[in-house]
């Protein structure tokens, strides 16, 4: 999988002080079962982290508490220094903030693609038609289908179809981008043109965390990966030393077993 | 290929052949009928047996229509002109079709009234069945057609309707004003002040009754196909956003908004329809207060709108229950809140999965309003039972009068039907 992107064109480093994400002592159970147990991890802006882990290690819900997907039971999340409580308004003003990209793209099958990146902008930020069909315009030509834009969903490929979904996010302009396996539903001749635009936004700066398998990906972009292992994180640290020289016993294993073959 | 020689192998075409209709036997009307109906003994047979149904039918059923009488003034005159001929007695449609449509009580020089109500039907009707091809404009006509057809069909002063049209007005814009500070106080202040524009409004149109009065119908005269058609329209109109609210009532997180909904529908169908309307008929009386009349008409409305929404909620739910969850989630994280993501995103596609469900129910709905007959209103089947059948003219005229309400029922349920089709292939978008 590592071969998938060149490893000679790293995406340079503009992390800022300033901080985007904050996680204290976060914990979320699923009935009894203890899905995340104390999670700590601070997010700054322009930082791009990469979340691995085996499945059922709690990656995916822990981005999703950070948009509110999921609740999350115990712990502080401080998301663009808003502190996510259970108010409704409050959880939608961090989620007009943050954009979020799904495995299965869930665009809306019943809208155009053109449709599908205005909606929010139009019901949610107030904005103008026109402006809003323009600015889509704008990021379809970034995810390179501009020419796709007045059919639906159904019409465009898997790889077409999750880039419209990360232009959809962007149409919010949002701060913070999270990624839930992006590249795990589709074919593999389709996920170089999603991961090569992923690669493209964080050269822009964006801060983004996601979770994926693509340890290519993971080397090139990411500043920082995080492993996780039973909903807890075991090791965290730059890539070069994340994949060159692993601490974690489990850590050890997983990378051997991902990257050996 | 006929003339390649099957001896030597190398071959080279020197003259290209001229194109050639296919053999008679393989093309038209011969070969459709060998492969569709003679294809085998068995076929063959079962297609001449067929041939002999169809041809009994209608040998008896043509000469009955083209030997018919339109102008006898009863079925013993009709009998004795016939003299054992074969043929039907049409006359008891064109002595009685303004009971047939109207009802026997409403006033014959005032039948432009509902025939108007209904021509307009269609204009008002058209921007929601055809959103694509109509003008939105068109709408504000919609919005304003249930208080024109109310002041047509059932008459009196047009302050009436114009107050109720206010009050929703009024309403509307106190929602506007309030909602967005809290939801739940807007829908408070909408009906508040709603209200009160009513109450107010109800001395004034007593005030009033003789300003641009059109002369008044109680609705104990309506009947006829009309008060089907009425009830049908309101009780359809009605019973689909009363069913959606119930089918996301049920789904709520809220406890007690689900159970109230779960309740409802469960209760309501869990009842015979014709119970709902005895109900509406002679119990309901017992719970208002002394004194009150509360319209019959309006009290058959409530009850099927009750009992067809309790079904259309189901049927809804099944749509919603059809959705993936992504498709809640994609809305959420987008930041769209609960009624921009049910508006724009869950309900259309649900909507769109439950069509074949609602057009069931809209139909059945429809003919189920000839069950009013059964507490002595004169719709077109309490028509024919009641006042037709009964009278000295025409006792024993069967055929003719069914024949009749056939040909009314059909051609509406057809049209639900096939519009409902039509509207499922415009909005197939998900080409899987």
């Amino acid at each position: 999988m590592s071969d998938v992107l060149p490893e000679t064109h790293n995406v340079e480093m503009t992390v800022s002080d300033e901080i985007a994400i904050t996680i204290e002592n976060m914990n979320k159970w699923y009935g009894t079962f203890h899905v995340l147990r104390d999670i700590n991890l601070t997010v700054n802006r322009g930082e791009r982290i990469v979340i691995a882990g085996p499945s059922g290690s709690g990656k995916s819900t822990l981005i999703r508490c950070i948009n509110a997907l999921e609740e999350h039971q115990k712990g502080a999340i401080t998301v663009d220094g808003t502190l996510l409580s259970s108010d409704i308004k409050n959880i939608d003003k961090i989620r007009s903030e943050v954009g979020m990209c799904f495995q299965h793209f869930n665009l809306f099958p019943h809208l155009t693609i053109l449709e599908n990146c205005t909606l929010a902008p139009i019901w949610v930020r107030k904005i103008p038609k026109k402006e809003a069909e323009a600015t889509a315009m704008h990021f379809l030509e970034k995810v390179k289908i501009p020419d796709q834009a007045l059919k639906y969903p159904g019409q465009l490929s898997g790889g077409q179809q999750q880039r419209v979904a990360i232009a959809r996010s962007l149409c919010m302009k949002p701060r913070i981008m999270l990624f839930d396996e992006p590249t795990s539903a589709l074919d593999p001749e389709m996920i170089k043109e999603v991961l090569d635009t992923m690669v493209e936004l964080a050269e822009e700066g964006m801060t983004m965390l996601c979770v994926t398998h693509e340890m290519g990906f993971a080397r090139q972009v990411a500043n920082r990966v995080i492993f996780m292992d039973q909903g807890q994180i075991v090791e965290q640290n730059e890539p070069e030393e994340f994949f060159n020289n692993p601490q974690n016993e489990r850590t050890k294993l997983f990378l051997s077993q991902i990257l050996g073959h | 290929m006929s003339d390649q020689q099957a001896q030597s192998v190398a071959f080279v075409r020197d003259t290209m052949l001229p194109q050639e209709a296919p053999p008679a036997s393989q093309t038209g009307p011969v070969k459709w009928v060998r492969d569709n109906l003679f294809p085998d003994v068995f076929n063959a047979v079962l297609t001449l047996i067929a041939l002999f149904f169809i041809y009994k039918i209608l040998a008896g059923f043509l000469p009955w229509l083209m030997g018919g009488l339109w102008t006898t003034a009863s079925l013993a005159e009709c009998r004795e002109i016939l003299d054992g001929a074969t043929g039907g007695c049409f006359s008891v449609l064109t002595e009685r079709w303004n009971q047939l449509l109207f009802g026997f009580k409403y006033p014959p020089d005032q039948y432009w009234r509902p025939t108007l109500a209904f021509v307009m039907l269609f204009v008002a009707a058209a921007p929601l069945l055809f959103a694509m091809y109509v003008p939105s404009k068109v709408l504000y006509f919609t919005a304003l057609y249930p208080f024109i057809a109310f002041w047509l069909i059932w008459g009196g002063t047009i302050v009436v309707p114009l107050v109720a049209l206010l009050g929703f007005i009024v309403g509307y814009m106190a929602f506007k004003k309030v909602e967005a500070a809290s939801f739940a106080g807007a829908l408070g202040a909408a009906i508040v002040s709603a209200a009160v524009v009513w109450f107010v409004g109800g001395f004034l149109s007593d005030a009033m009754s003789g300003v641009l009065a059109l002369p008044e119908v109680p609705s104990r005269d309506m009947g006829g196909f009309m008060l089907n058609f009425i009830l049908g329209v309101v009780c359809v109109s009605l019973s689909l956003p009363i069913g959606i609210l119930l089918a996301l009532g049920r789904q709520s997180d809220m406890p007690i908004i689900k159970w109230i909904c779960v309740v409802f529908i469960e209760f309501i169908r869990g009842v015979p329809l014709i119970t709902l309307l005895f109900v509406a008929n002679v119990v309901l009386a017992y719970f208002l207060p002394p004194g009150t009349t509360f319209d019959l008409i309006l009290r058959v409305i409530i009850m099927i709108t009750m009992f067809s929404s309790a079904y259309i909620a189901e049927v809804i739910r099944g749509g919603l229950a059809a959705l993936p969850k992504g498709q809640y989630e994609a809305a959420d994280s987008l930041g769209l809140d609960y009624a921009q993501s049910m508006r724009l995103i869950i309900m259309p596609q649900a909507l769109k999965i439950s069509i074949p469900g609602i057009v069931n129910v809209a139909v059945g709905l429809f003919k189920d309003t000839t069950l009013v007959s059964v507490i002595s209103m004169f719709d077109l089947v309490g028509m024919i039972r009641g006042p037709i059948l009964a009278s000295t003219e025409w006792n024993g005229v069967y055929w003719e009068l069914w024949g009749f309400a056939i040909l009314m029922f059909f051609p509406v349920c057809y049209g639900i039907s096939q519009y409902s089709q039509w509207l499922e292939r415009k909005l197939a978008t998900d080409h899987r």
